[in-house]
């Protein structure tokens, strides 16, 4: 099973993104071997509108079953959802204790969007 | 001839240097003029001209519609909308019609010819005479982004006219662009304070950019023209005219009247105004 985390760097130590679609990039954890890699998220940061929607199109090519992220917006949220991919918000901390947690079961399930659209 | 009346800064006297120069030009009975209210989140002319009302059109905008039979899921079209208002999740498009601008990628890429146009309504075109002129104004529907579709229709709508006025949004975006384009030129009104010289100047980037003749109007102006002034001979821009920061204009104004038929003694800043643009 894959997650992804937002997150404000490449490496495992690096802290959480509390933005979603304007993230800096994001983690994609292997759960199973323990392998990551990092994408950015360079085009969405620029984009003008629909950041929300590309980033959760993006980590949902990357088949990741669960997103960590500080807050997300409605149409990511209805993108995720679609995809099945289950949402955290409210992450802190860096990306390893951000997993710890998840492993733990210690993270929140959002049911809906925590945050309010950028656009409409 | 169409000329653009625009700016950066809101508020600082786009509708009323357009209602007046409007109302000015249609004293010359051999033309037909036309103010085009493209302002279409916030219209205002109509409050000055108070128009008759003659045709009311609803205004839409063409989104895709994607055949779940047809579609394959190939994902071209998502890859093709650069406004994110599509997206492929679990072999289907989803589709944020409010994202979409109707540049018409998606249904052109589209292999199996699954995408038809859907219609969304942006707002509504509101056509009327008052005076000897003609007024035609948008008005979008609560809530909606989406306002260069609108403006291009009332635009559109005025096409005829032998002299159109276009009141632009301010700003120096997509709408404003909308507004001034296709125009043969451009009156940037400002205010002789630093917030009207700091978004005059991103205005004037923008026109530049774009290929505009373009010239200054100062509104509410004062003991503080100077700004605006030194400036404009800096940059060697055309300072078109001034009209001043009164008491009389004032109460004109605030009861929506327009300026030119109560105090007619404007009017040679108009005629001067008008001349120093059609000599550009």
């Amino acid at each position: 099973m894959k997650i992804a985390i937002s997150s404000t760097g490449d490496e495992i130590e690096s802290l959480a993104d509390q933005r979603f679609g304007r993230a800096k990039g994001f983690i994609i954890y292997d759960l199973e071997t323990g392998d990551y890699k990092y994408n950015d998220n360079l085009q969405n940061l620029e984009s003008s509108q629909g950041a929300g929607i590309q980033a959760a199109q993006n980590v949902v090519n990357e088949n990741v079953e669960a997103v960590i992220t500080g807050h997300c917006g409605p149409k990511a949220f209805k993108v995720l959802s679609a995809a099945g991919v289950k949402i955290y918000t409210g992450a802190e901390g860096t990306i390893n204790e951000l997993i710890e947690k998840f492993k733990n079961n210690e993270l929140r399930q959002a049911e809906n969007a925590d945050v309010e659209g950028h656009w409409v | 001839m169409k000329i653009a009346i625009a700016s950066g800064k809101g508020g600082t006297g786009k509708s009323t240097i357009a209602v007046n120069l409007a109302y000015y030009l249609s004293e010359y009975k051999d033309k037909k003029i036309s103010l085009l209210d493209c302002d279409v989140e916030e219209p205002n002319c109509h409050i000055f001209l108070k128009p008759e009302i003659i045709n009311r059109e609803k205004i839409f905008l063409s989104i895709p519609d994607i055949d779940n039979e047809k579609c394959t899921g190939c994902g071209k079209c998502v890859e093709i909308c650069r406004f994110n208002s599509l997206a492929l999740v679990k072999n289907k498009i989803m589709v944020f019609p409010e994202l979409c601008h109707s540049c018409g990628g998606c249904w052109l890429v589209c292999p199996e010819k699954a995408i038809s146009k859907a219609q969304r309504e942006v707002g509504e075109l509101i056509d009327g005479k008052s005076y000897s002129l003609n007024l035609t104004y948008g008005k979008t529907r609560i809530a909606e982004p989406m306002s260069p579709p609108l403006i291009n229709a009332v635009k559109k709508w005025g096409k005829d006219f032998d002299i159109q006025i276009i009141d632009c949004p301010p700003g120096t975006s997509c709408p404003m662009i909308a507004g001034i384009e296709g125009t043969d030129y451009v009156i940037l009104v400002t205010e002789p304070t630093p917030f009207g010289l700091y978004d005059l100047k991103l205005a004037v980037e923008v026109v530049r950019k774009l290929g505009f003749k373009f010239g200054i109007v100062i509104n509410k102006s004062s003991h503080n023209d100077h700004l605006i002034e030194n400036y404009a001979k800096s940059e060697d821009i055309d300072l078109l005219a001034k009209l001043q920061d009164n008491r009389s204009i004032a109460k004109v104004y605030s009861k929506g009247e327009v300026i030119l038929e109560k105090l007619p003694e404007y009017k040679e800043l108009f005629k001067n105004l008008y001349e120093g643009i059609s000599s550009n």
